[in-house]
């Protein structure tokens, strides 16, 4: 087990040369990076595809050498050192299982190669089969399972190893079928909480990203724009794509003028909760507030931002209201006692959750003795 | 004009794949077959757009059998779960393809294919090929398709299924709104339950090759007609239990008795499978009174320790052991509960749904939500 | 695009391969099973014979019936070894092509180059090649000392009809598993390294898995063609030197024209082509249920 540390890690999957100029950052599949993954923890890659994600986990496991940067395993630079010789696991997209072993077998197999003892192994595959209800199946044919077993199996294999540095995830829920996500998703929680290793868990889908890790790494356009738990992605995204992608529907986003500690959309004025003085005239300024904590109330309720109703969405648990300020569609929560009488309606949106944005950067409000409320953020 | 579905069956050797499944679509309505996978919802559509043929019942479209009618003359248009399109024709010739089938004027469809491309905002990629785009655009390729045929019936098969969630949000409001200008049959087939309840109309539930209920999407949503009904209906899982109700007191399935006060009051005595929703379950500090006194449970609180919490975007699902059970509870935000911490599962009584032991709903009065039950937001 | 046709018009389009296949194969074969019943010398003449032509081929000590006893033997060994060789030479060589680059292009066509070449063509080369006075495998092999003559010499014929034939078709086997070498996902071989296999256990434990099916089907085009192999041995050995290179199919083309003994050659063609599918038919279902078997 170990700390992973990324080194200003970079790629440009057209080579480039070492310590070439990091100025031309679109070549860059994975622009520069510098994180230190603690072990015990377990962390989640998140983005759409094409952000990143992936390169990052191959450059970890050492199937990609990245063109710029080290990597080092504790105190150890293994940047170049080939993928068998870092003591890592994987788990892949698809199960990958030996078809001729049984399940014992396949399980066992990381540990024969590496000589361990008989009964050592006996002992971790009875463990490991433990954690992810395998015991049943251990003397039947891989092959003949299905794909979700297939897959714990494969899970399985990761976990085997009590030494490795890590054991990395490649989205392993994409082939199982939907209704059984549910239950693999606890198991793999469960299993970091029995087990005490460093996890990295790449994925496009917030639920399961949220769902496993401590600390959620967002990326997009081979860019890291946040780090850290899922409440902080939720409460206080720092980037507005993190605000977009974090959360169903996304956040809402209107270009504003700041002044102070109001904040102005067209014609139409925000309180914010804190004072914001130095907003440069010349970035582009937008004002962020998620749907959840924004309530669209009958024009009686009295106070509110008028807004016109386009339409309501019931989904049975609770429902939006998707509704218009001006030229801009916003989303917001429709209290489930609320009737809606007419086109217009009112807007009301919690101060303390409405966010200031930058040119996409989430800046940090002072409070209005003047103190900064927490630390500036880059 | 509509389609219709008479106790149709089909059987593939001994199986069983649909069951007598009788449904009518009208015109300009958006249908939705919600089940799980394996349910038949695929084998229905086929049956519907007449590819395959009934083994028993008809399928039939202005009141006339689909099987009679040759393919190429039915006016069908169908969207499957995999990105369908002619891999060697642009996204343009792709689009146009059934129009040019269907001979239709040059300066028609230039201005069919504009619309269908604007509107599923394709515009920038026309000159492009298939493999040249992401998959959310080929899909939107393959929507703009059906929807640029104005068939008569339109078919959806898992439409978004393949698509990374975001886009799939998007795409699912953007839906319905497309096609319902197009005065369509539409069927939509989702394993989804949220999917089904953002498309609105009218729902379909599948289970086993079987309809368990079709009707209204919000009032399928909020009055399953049977268990099985209520199941597809629900993701996360419906939590269920059984109890077996005496008089006044309930015995839960660990053998525990309880006061029976949460329960409908009109409920009579006897065995009662029970069904609530996530929307029903909160979470709370472990409930003292519930877990030393054994009559305990008196506003339907029960103790037990997370396993789990599932984060998804802007809800968090509590899994909680209770002893008898694993349910799930709904936590509105995003919140982590450790797992093995002890908490109680509020169960709100005017969410619990009574089914009897072959699984048919009863009707009872919902009871008062209890002093005990209060909202906390 | 979905449309699935369901109307009978579609048999339509079948006839004419039914009327194709019926004049190209079951009439000839008619025929056949026509003259094994039979006794003629031509003209139309003809003398029912019932089963005895069977009789005899399957009796040792009639001459015919031995003579079909040893080509058989032959043809079956010959199989057996070819089959030895060129399956696991193959599997070698497709692990050795490259996965990647303009190099896979140029190696493809080079282990394709004997398939393309005519099979007469095949023996043709190979007759000259293995001249022990001036062909150049053959000379160099006399001058190194070694004793070859495949007109004269039975082993020898025998290894030049072996290493023709695994020259020739090598390079099919080679094909099929290169191309279901390929279709293995990156991902195995990635999980591998990450457990810490060597080369050998990967090709144990997921190419030779995963190229099962693709081998079943190489094991059978190689036996089929093997069994009734025909065209090569007759341009190098025709056959020789004495009976020893005399298979089933040189044997058959013989009696039949060679001695118009038509009766004899149909009864032999009928049981050739019965013994053929029937091992194909054996082995196939035993390979197919093997597979099954091992999933449970």
């Amino acid at each position: 087990m170990a700390t992973i540390t990324l080194d200003g890690i970079a790629h440009a999957y057209d080579g480039s040369p070492h310590g070439a100029d990091l100025q031309d950052m679109r070549r860059y599949a994975l622009k520069p990076i510098n994180h230190v993954w603690q072990n015990g923890r377990a962390y989640a890659l998140l983005g759409p595809s094409g952000c990143g994600k992936t390169t990052l986990l191959n450059i970890i496991s050492g199937l990609v050498i990245p063109s710029d940067g080290r990597l080092l395993f504790d105190e150890q630079d293994v940047t170049r050192l080939p993928t068998e010789r870092r003591n890592i696991a994987q788990v892949f997209q698809f199960p990958v299982i030996y078809d001729t072993m049984t399940v014992a077998e396949n399980l066992a197999f990381p540990l024969r190669n590496r000589g361990v003892e008989k009964q050592a192994i006996a002992r971790r595959v009875d463990e490991i089969a433990g954690l992810l209800d395998l015991r049943p199946v251990l003397n039947r044919r891989a092959r003949g399972l299905t794909a979700d077993a297939k897959q714990k199996i494969s899970l399985g294999r990761g976990l085997v190893r009590a030494d490795v540095s890590a054991v990395l995830f490649d989205e392993p829920l994409t082939v199982i079928d939907p209704a059984l996500k549910w239950e693999l998703r606890s198991k793999l929680k469960a299993v970091h909480q029995a087990l005490d290793m460093l996890m990295i868990y790449v994925t496009h889908d917030q639920v399961e990203a949220m769902t496993f890790a401590d600390q959620v790494v967002v990326m997009n356009d081979g860019r890291v724009l946040q780090i850290g738990t899922p409440a902080d992605l939720f409460e206080r995204p720092a980037h507005s794509f993190v605000g977009y992608f974090i959360g169903s529907p996304g956040m809402n986003f209107l270009p504003a003028t700041i002044a102070g500690r109001t904040a102005h959309v067209g014609d139409v004025r925000f309180d914010l909760s804190a004072s914001y003085p130095q907003t440069p005239n010349s970035a582009a300024v937008q004002l962020g507030f998620r749907p959840d904590y924004a309530t669209v109330l009958d024009r009686s309720a009295g106070t509110g931002i008028p807004v016109t109703l386009r339409r309501i969405e019931d989904l049975g648990r609770r429902r939006l209201a998707r509704v218009a300020l001006g030229a801009y569609e916003l989303v917001a929560t429709l209290p489930p006692e609320v009737e809606l009488s007419g086109d217009t309606a009112l807007l009301q949106v919690a101060p303390g959750h409405l966010h200031v944005y930058v040119d996409d950067h989430r800046i940090e409000g002072q409070s209005v003795e003047g103190q900064p409320l927490e630390g500036q953020p880059a | 004009m509509s389609l219709v579905l008479e106790n149709v069956g089909l059987k593939s050797g001994a199986d069983t794949i649909i069951d007598a499944v009788s449904l009518r679509f009208d015109r300009g309505t958006m249908n939705i077959l919600l089940g799980p996978t394996l349910s038949g919802k695929t084998s229905l559509m086929r049956l519907m757009a007449g590819l395959d043929k009934p083994s028993s019942g008809h399928v039939s479209v202005h009141g006339k059998d689909v099987a009679k009618v040759p393919v190429r003359r039915r006016s069908v248009a169908m969207v499957y779960q995999q990105f369908v399109n002619y891999p060697s024709l642009t996204v343009y010739e792709n689009i146009a393809s059934p129009l040019r089938v269907a001979g239709v004027a040059k300066a028609e469809i230039e201005t069919r294919v504009a619309e269908a491309a604007r509107v599923l905002r394709l515009e920038p990629f026309l000159t492009r090929l298939p493999a040249q785009l992401s998959g959310g655009q080929q899909q939107r390729t393959a929507i703009a398709r059906a929807l640029v045929k104005r068939a008569e019936l339109v078919l959806l098969d898992e439409p978004l299924a393949n698509l990374d969630y975001k886009l799939r949000e998007e795409l699912r409001v953007e839906l319905p709104r497309l096609f319902a200008e197009s005065g369509s049959i539409l069927v939509y087939a989702t394993t989804e339950p949220s999917e089904a309840l953002l498309l609105g109309g009218r729902t379909a539930t599948l289970w086993q090759g079987g309809l368990t209920q079709f009707g209204d999407t919000a009032t399928v949503y909020r009055q399953p007609g049977n268990i099985d009904s209520a199941r597809v209906f629900s993701d996360p899982p419906l939590n269920e239990l059984t109890v077996r109700k005496h008089g006044a007191r309930a015995k839960l399935p660990d053998g525990r008795d309880v006061s029976a006060a949460w329960l409908a009051p009109d409920l009579p005595d006897g065995e009662w499978r029970l069904g609530f929703r996530v929307e029903s379950a909160e979470v709370d500090a472990p409930d003292d009174a519930a877990a030393s006194d054994a009559s305990g449970g008196t506003s339907g609180r029960f103790n037990g320790t997370v396993a789990v919490t599932e984060i998804s975007g802007s809800e968090s699902f509590v899994h909680v052991d209770v002893g008898f059970a694993t349910w799930v509870c709904l936590v509105l935000g995003v919140h982590d509960w450790t797992p093995g911490s002890k908490v109680s599962v509020r169960v709100d009584p005017r969410g619990v749904y009574v089914f009897d032991q072959a699984g048919a709903r009863v009707a009872v009065a919902a009871p008062q939500r209890s002093a005990a039950y209060a909202t906390t937001g | 695009m979905n449309d699935r046709p369901i109307n009978n018009r579609a048999w339509l389009f079948v006839l004419p391969v039914l009327v194709f296949v019926l004049f190209s194969s079951l009439l000839p074969m008619m025929t056949v099973v026509n003259y094994s019943f039979q006794d003629t010398m031509g003209q139309n003449n003809f003398f029912w014979n019932g089963i005895a032509w069977f009789q005899n081929l399957l009796d040792p000590s009639t001459d015919i019936g031995g003579r079909f006893g040893n080509a058989l033997l032959r043809n079956l060994i010959f199989s057996l070894v070819v089959l030895f060789i060129e399956v696991p030479l193959g599997i070698a060589v497709a692990i050795c092509i490259p996965r990647h680059g303009w190099k896979v292009g140029a190696t493809l066509v080079m282990i394709a180059l004997p398939l393309l070449i005519p099979w007469n063509v095949v023996g043709t080369i190979w007759q000259i090649f293995a001249r022990a006075d001036i062909g150049l495998l053959g000379a160099a092999l006399t001058r190194m000392g070694i004793h070859y003559n495949d007109t004269q010499d039975p082993t020898s014929a025998w290894a030049t009809i072996v290493v023709m034939d695994v020259w020739h078709w090598t390079g099919m086997v080679a094909l099929l598993a290169y191309a279901g070498l390929k279709s293995i996902p990156d991902a195995f071989y990635q999980a591998a390294r990450i457990d810490g296999a060597g080369r050998w256990s990967v090709f144990r434990n997921i190419e030779l898995p995963k190229l099962q099916k693709v081998l079943v089907i190489a094991v059978l085009l190689r036996f089929m063609e093997s069994f009734m192999i025909y065209t090569e041995p007759a341009t190098v050995t025709g056959g020789g030197p004495g009976e020893a290179t005399s298979f089933l199919s040189l044997d058959l083309v013989k009696i039949a024209l060679g001695q118009v003994d038509l009766g004899n050659a149909a009864a032999l063609s009928l049981v050739y082509n019965l013994i053929t599918l029937s091992i194909c038919w054996v082995f196939f279902t035993v390979m197919t249920q093997l597979d099954q078997r091992k999933d449970l």
